[in-house]
């Protein structure tokens, strides 16, 4: 395990997140996977519109923002633009998998050359803690206050199993609860950017991450909550895994 | 150059091939589709790419992206699918981008219909999206026009870093004319300093976002940025033609296919000795105030003609800020039908009786 | 200015009819504007076009008063016969309209068997290039050889001459001649 801060990390830059949230977590593994893979010199990241655009402060890559929702298919016109370039879209899962599912769904039928990072807390985390569609089941939010009724809301969204018959490159779920799984959400990370250098097409790693405010509970119970019951609804793993790189 | 019979449709995305456009993103919609059909196999010739996005919100956005990485971009729908876009439009001028967005345009609110029409000048020219907004909107009344602006028009965008809108109709846009088409041009995606391109250790962080964070101070001078460019191009940007307005005791004031109709109507209206005249406004916005003021100064005019194929005069409210109200306009228009020059010739005959 | 409207059933080849026209327009050095029906339209629905040629710069691109009206159909007749220009030329396809039909007194009318002549000469798309023939045949504002080149030349262009075409031509244009 890797002590220092990577080098693409911003330290001049403040990114607001909250105490014990995911996201800074992520911008570190991102940047250290692009260091380990010495690539530097060629991401360009897309940001998202809620609390993932505080990731523009967190690393130094150079970047544009689209319209909430629209992240991946932001970047992958922009891959047309660069196609030399990686380019990593980091959506979170109000924005993926709610208003921007069909920009979500069809760079996985397009089987665009873009990695997209999806940061899952289960929650509209920047809005205030609203129900997203990886609400859990019976999970209270601010819009589901006596918890997810899946009668009433609809079921838990679960990209894994919608995305399970594409033609996509790479699918998987990590976590950042723990160290273990960052480094493994890392190596996931590591070798979707591989298949997108061998430009296999489109990889999604969808990141169970803490929202210890919206979820109202402490930081170190936040990591335990994606153990005992997120990971538990939304497993994680390799779901997809086509030719290339092995 | 020979000229050519090409489509409306199809001669202005040769333009913008031709303006050193590589990439497109759409969706099927008529009367635009010919577009979006033609550039699915002429991209391939020039190495460029054409998107069939999953929608429109998909088309304006990924043109965003290829906008951001330096590519000359275009994008085009009808009246329905520019409601879509207006988000989109909204975030390229936010995060000063340019690109091109035309819109065919058609006829009535919701479904309306897919026959000729100019419903959409109000979204068009009042910037639909969110947010305080202007766009230049270039409006052509034939497809050699649709060709001129069109190859301009990635220039004009790249001059203030700003999207620009072309407006044409489904007239101009179906109609097959002969062309003289301008040559082939390519374009670097690193001609500009801004263009999003990866950073090299040592350089600054860019980014493409809400243009406001980038200043030092917090934003503070962004207005007056903002109101700077747009003051810009409304001084330098109008652009208009006027048909016989130096005698003219009425004036109609028509775009598009419309200002075609009100030439036809004024060569019936001369013979038979009525003074009619037209301005037609190439630029919807900036609206071509200009050309008010050298009609008001000309003292001649009795009273102007709002010539429109919508049913409310869109463009009405912009003829009487242009003349501060010291001018009678009344609205000509028509919903179903073609436009008619008889029929106007008529009314501007019952209008002589007014004033 | 010429004002002409070609109009009959979505798969007539009433538009091409149309582009020849304005091809040989612009080939000859003069404005010309097409414009079609469009969207609804289809196979077996109504098509028409509508051709403004001129020396002069053209403007409305609308025909409301046609010199010339081709007509493939009975619904086209309805439709645009009363536009006609007084002394204008009405172009039937008689094969499909019925004989007892009136017209108006103060236009020439013009009767083409076209679909019996296509069928005759083995041609059955060959419909609308008989009506072609015959408008060069009727109207003194075209040249029946000139016409014939113009359309060669605009299949040409296109790679799609056929031999066909030829014979279409001239029977319709032997067929108007004789009626005037």
């Amino acid at each position: 395990m890797n002590f220092r801060i990577p080098k693409d990390i911003d330290m001049n830059q403040q990114a607001s997140w909250c105490p014990g949230c995911g996201h800074g977590i992520i911008c570190r593994v991102i940047t250290e996977a692009v260091q380990e893979l010495g690539v530097s010199n060629k991401v360009l990241t897309v940001d998202d519109v809620a609390c993932g655009q505080f990731g523009q402060f967190a690393m130094k890559y150079n970047t544009v923002m689209g319209a909430h929702g629209r992240t991946i298919v932001t970047a992958a016109g922009l891959k047309h633009a660069r196609p030399d370039c990686l380019v990593i879209a980091r959506p979170g899962d109000g924005s993926a998998y709610s208003i921007g599912i069909e920009s979500t769904l069809y760079s996985a039928i397009r089987n665009d050359n873009i990695l997209a990072i999806v940061i899952n807390n289960s929650v509209f985390g920047m809005t205030g803690g609203q129900m997203s569609p990886a609400s859990l089941p019976g999970m209270k939010t601010a819009t589901s206050p006596f918890g997810r009724d899946e009668k009433k809301n609809g079921s838990m969204l679960d990209i894994t199993k919608i995305l399970a018959n594409t033609d996509m490159a790479y699918l998987a779920r990590g976590a950042v609860n723990t160290p273990a799984n960052t480094e493994k959400t890392k190596k996931m990370i590591k070798k979707a950017l591989q298949k997108q250098m061998n430009g296999e097409g489109f990889c999604l790693i969808d990141v169970l991450s803490m929202c210890p405010t919206n979820w109202k509970m402490s930081e170190i119970d936040a990591c335990e909550y994606v153990k005992t019951t997120q990971s538990k609804y939304l497993p994680l793993g390799e779901f997809i895994d086509r030719g290339g790189d092995k | 150059m020979a000229k050519v019979l090409m489509k409306g449709n199809e001669a202005l995305a040769e333009s913008c091939l031709r303006a050193g456009c590589r990439f497109f993103s759409g969706y099927p919609i008529t009367p635009q589709t010919e577009i979006l059909e033609y550039l699915c196999w002429r991209m391939d010739e020039v190495g460029g790419d054409c998107v069939q996005t999953e929608s429109e919100l998909a088309g304006v956005n990924m043109l965003l992206g290829a906008a951001a990485g330096g590519m000359r971009a275009l994008t085009t729908t009808a009246g329905p699918g520019f409601s879509l876009k207006q988000e989109g439009i909204s975030y390229l001028c936010g995060s000063d981008l340019p690109a091109v967005i035309v819109d065919v345009q058609r006829i009535g609110c919701a479904l309306g219909d897919i026959f000729m029409g100019q419903g959409d000048y109000w979204q068009l020219t009042r910037g639909g999206g969110h947010g305080d907004y202007r766009t230049i909107v270039l409006a052509p009344e034939s497809v050699q026009e649709s060709v001129d602006l069109a190859y301009g028009a990635f220039d004009l965008a790249e001059k203030y870093r700003h999207p620009v809108l072309i407006a044409t109709d489904a007239t101009i846009g179906q109609m097959i004319e002969p062309v003289e088409l301008p040559p082939m041009q390519e374009h670097d995606v690193d001609t500009y300093d801004w263009a999003l391109k990866p950073r090299e250790e040592g350089e600054p962080q860019r980014a493409i976002w809400n243009r406001y964070w980038d200043w030092e101070d917090g934003g503070r001078k962004y207005p007056a940025y903002c109101l700077e460019k747009y003051n810009a191009m409304e001084a330098n940007e109008q652009r208009w033609e006027c048909v016989q307005t130096e005698d003219a005791e009425i004036v109609m004031v028509a775009y598009g296919t419309s200002a075609r109709v009100a030439k036809s109507a004024i060569a019936i209206a001369r013979k038979e000795g009525i003074r009619l005249g037209l301005i037609r406004p190439i630029t919807l916005w900036p609206y071509p105030k200009k050309a008010f003021d050298e009609l008001e100064a000309g003292g001649k005019v009795k009273a102007i003609l709002d010539v429109e194929r919508n049913i409310l005069g869109q463009m009405k409210d912009d003829i009487i800020l242009a003349t501060g109200n010291r001018i009678p306009v009344e609205f000509y228009g028509e919903y179903w039908d073609n436009m008619n020059e008889f029929k106007i010739v008529e009314y501007v005959k019952e209008m002589l009786g007014r004033y | 200015m010429i004002e002409i409207i070609c109009s009959g059933i979505g798969g007539q080849g009433v538009l091409v009819a149309g582009m020849v026209l304005a091809d040989i327009a612009m080939e000859d050095g003069k404005n010309v504007s097409w414009y079609p029906s469009y969207g609804f339209e289809m196979r077996g629905g109504a098509a028409n076009c509508e051709v403004k040629i001129g020396d002069e710069e053209l403007q409305s691109p609308y025909c409301y008063e046609p010199d010339i009206l081709l007509t493939m159909s009975e619904s086209a007749i309805d439709t645009f016969e009363e536009r006609l220009k007084p002394g204008g030329i009405l172009l039937v396809n008689s094969s499909l309209v019925s004989e007892d039909r009136t017209y108006r007194d103060d236009i020439k009318v013009i009767r083409v068997p076209a679909t019996e002549l296509a069928n005759e000469l083995e041609n059955p798309r060959g419909t609308n290039i008989i009506m072609l023939g015959a408008l060069a045949g009727a109207s003194d504002l075209y040249d029946v050889d000139h016409v014939r080149a113009g359309m060669e030349h605009y299949f040409g262009k296109k790679g799609k001459n056929n031999p066909k075409n030829i014979a279409a031509f001239d029977s319709g244009a032997k067929s108007a001649m004789a009626q005037i």
